[in-house]
């Protein structure tokens, strides 16, 4: 190698000054795409974070729907679906199933009366390998359409310092900002927190993808429907809801079916605030059905993410901005608890007693 | 075997930066993701995992080059420490190549989680379902991945240092473009 001919003082610097300059271009690219150089975009952490300082943190549970049980069983699909949709769940045939019944609040020792609404998630393991992974409410509607938006109502929701309690005001105040949250208003006036999990009936909520042999899609939306009926509402225990699941249990194995929803065209896919009209084609999938149930602490729901858009061939995500707000929010909800699970430094400690309130 | 001495193989160069920008592409889209709670989020999760599988395959590929056709000396030269750095840096690169893949498969694995590549390939498991190792593997896939962002920082660096500053071959021998003094 020859030599080159040598830079002068002021040349080396500029040389090292670009070099230096290339270097940082990357990083602030690197930090604002990671958003740590954009604290105002709305992030999974920063949605997660929302949800602690509402309900506080406990250790090694779900940020959210944090007082649940988990459930087994199966699913035997009678094949109607399968014109709509080549996951292989919906041919005719039994599915096992691992699922979890919650009430949606943070604090996993609240009353199950805190919340009129139950959810149920479910997780199908189909015999390929893949999975179907759905989160479902016992609600028809969503409040809102965004993740902007609900971010905004757990704002409005955080307890005041002063009263531990929510603000009415700044509740009202974003409800009054936000129509769209009307059809749920609506709903959740007549609602009352049931007094068992297997009398709800619970909504898939956000729309869905269905794929046939054909490659075309089919939007849907999802729910399964009891076969127990009764509206008895719960009463002042704070935990009648696992008691009860455990008694409907031992006389016998709980069943729903999954009716599957067919969008018209035209029908919003990417709003999970507002119902399809109620004339639009229905299908029963099949039935699932819950045989036995195990506390969460050590039963297998434990582990799983019923992350939403964990899907099999032949379910796709809609353009519903919720599905991947839900995905991302639930990953780092799940690597918060399982790292406190395993204890890793950092974490909060795992704490076994309940905390009296 | 067409090469000259001072020069990456042809395989060797195309094999480099190919991967060079699916590994800095991979390494924007892994913050990316993980941050966002937007559409954003699912189109760049599809991505990642067959990108990352893609970086798997390659780096094995790369390595069997690499060991069949040994790198052009530095400069005889170039300080002891900046030769010992640069052998550092190629072995902690080659390292994380392999390991950032194998790793993610594993997390994915351990949570539970089917490893999807598209809506119908899937990979088996490479580890068993284990929450507490789920933890650790996805903690130790977002450090390591720190640490390849800064060492690609410092070999981005230091490949610019020979190519404006000494201007000793460096980096001309993985560019291919060569500047013939007269």
């Amino acid at each position: 190698m020859h030599a080159p001919p040598p830079l002068s003082r002021r040349s080396v610097f500029l040389r090292f000054a670009l070099i230096a300059f290339v270097l940082l271009v990357i990083v602030l690219a690197f930090g604002y795409v990671g958003s740590w150089l954009a604290p105002q975009r709305l992030t999974a952490q920063r949605m997660v974070n929302q949800l602690q300082a509402n309900a506080g943190v406990f250790p090694g549970y779900r940020r959210n729907h944090a007082k649940g049980v988990c459930v087994a069983g199966y699913f035997d699909s009678n094949g109607q679906a399968q014109t709509y949709s080549v996951a292989q769940v919906f041919s005719p045939g039994r599915t096992p199933v691992v699922g979890r019944f919650a009430v949606p609040v943070g604090n996993p020792y609240a009353p199950d009366s805190s919340a009129p609404i139950r959810s149920l998630a479910l997780r199908f393991a189909q015999a390929n390998g893949q999975q179907w992974r759905t989160g479902m409410n016992s609600m028809p509607v969503f409040p809102v359409a965004t993740p902007q938006a609900f971010y905004e109502l757990l704002q409005a929701q955080q307890p005041d310092p002063s009263t531990g309690k929510p603000n009415p005001a700044k509740v009202g105040a974003f409800f009054a900002a936000h129509p769209e949250t009307a059809a749920f208003l609506a709903w959740v006036k007549t609602a009352k927190p049931s007094a068992s999990y297997v009398t709800n009936s619970y909504w898939s909520l956000n729309a869905f993808e269905f794929i046939d042999a054909n490659g075309e899609k089919h939007a849907v939306r999802w729910r399964m429907v009891p076969e127990a009926s009764g509206d008895a509402v719960g009463g002042s225990d704070a935990n009648y809801l696992d008691a009860d699941l455990a008694q409907r249990l031992a006389q016998g194995p709980q069943r729903w079916h999954l009716m599957v929803t067919l969008a018209n065209p035209g029908d919003p896919t990417d709003d999970a605030s507002k119902e399809w009209p109620s004339d639009r084609r229905e299908i029963d999938a099949g039935t699932l059905v819950l045989t036995s149930t195990q506390p969460q602490e050590s039963g297998e729901c434990r582990d799983i993410n019923y992350d939403p858009t964990v899907l099999p061939h032949g379910i796709e995500i809609s353009d519903d901005p919720l599905l991947p707000a839900r995905s991302a929010a639930y990953a780092t909800s799940y690597l918060r608890r399982t790292s406190e699970e395993a204890h890793l430094p950092g974490t909060a400690a795992a704490t076994t007693k309940p905390e009296t309130k | 075997m067409t090469r000259s001495p001072d020069q990456f193989v042809l395989a060797a160069r195309v094999l480099h930066w190919l991967m060079a920008i699916m590994i800095v592409s991979m390494l924007f889209i892994g913050v990316g993701m993980v941050a966002s709670v937007s559409e954003r989020h699912d189109w760049l999760l599809a991505i990642h995992k067959p990108l990352g599988i893609a970086i798997l395959v390659l780096a094995v590929i790369r390595l069997i080059v690499r060991l069949r056709n040994p790198p052009p000396p530095l400069p005889a030269d170039l300080p002891a420490l900046q030769k010992l750095a640069a052998h550092a840096s190629h072995y902690l690169l080659y390292a994380l190549m392999l390991v950032m893949p194998l790793v993610g498969w594993a997390m994915l694995s351990a949570g539970g989680y089917p490893v999807m590549l598209s809506h119908s390939l899937r990979l088996p498991p490479i580890f068993p379902v284990n929450a507490t190792a789920f933890a650790i593997l996805r903690h130790a896939h977002a450090w390591l991945a720190a640490l390849l962002f800064l060492t690609f920082l410092a070999h981005l660096g230091a490949a610019l240092y020979h190519g404006l500053i000494r201007r000793d071959g460096v980096l001309s021998s993985m560019t291919g473009i060569r500047h013939e003094p007269e």
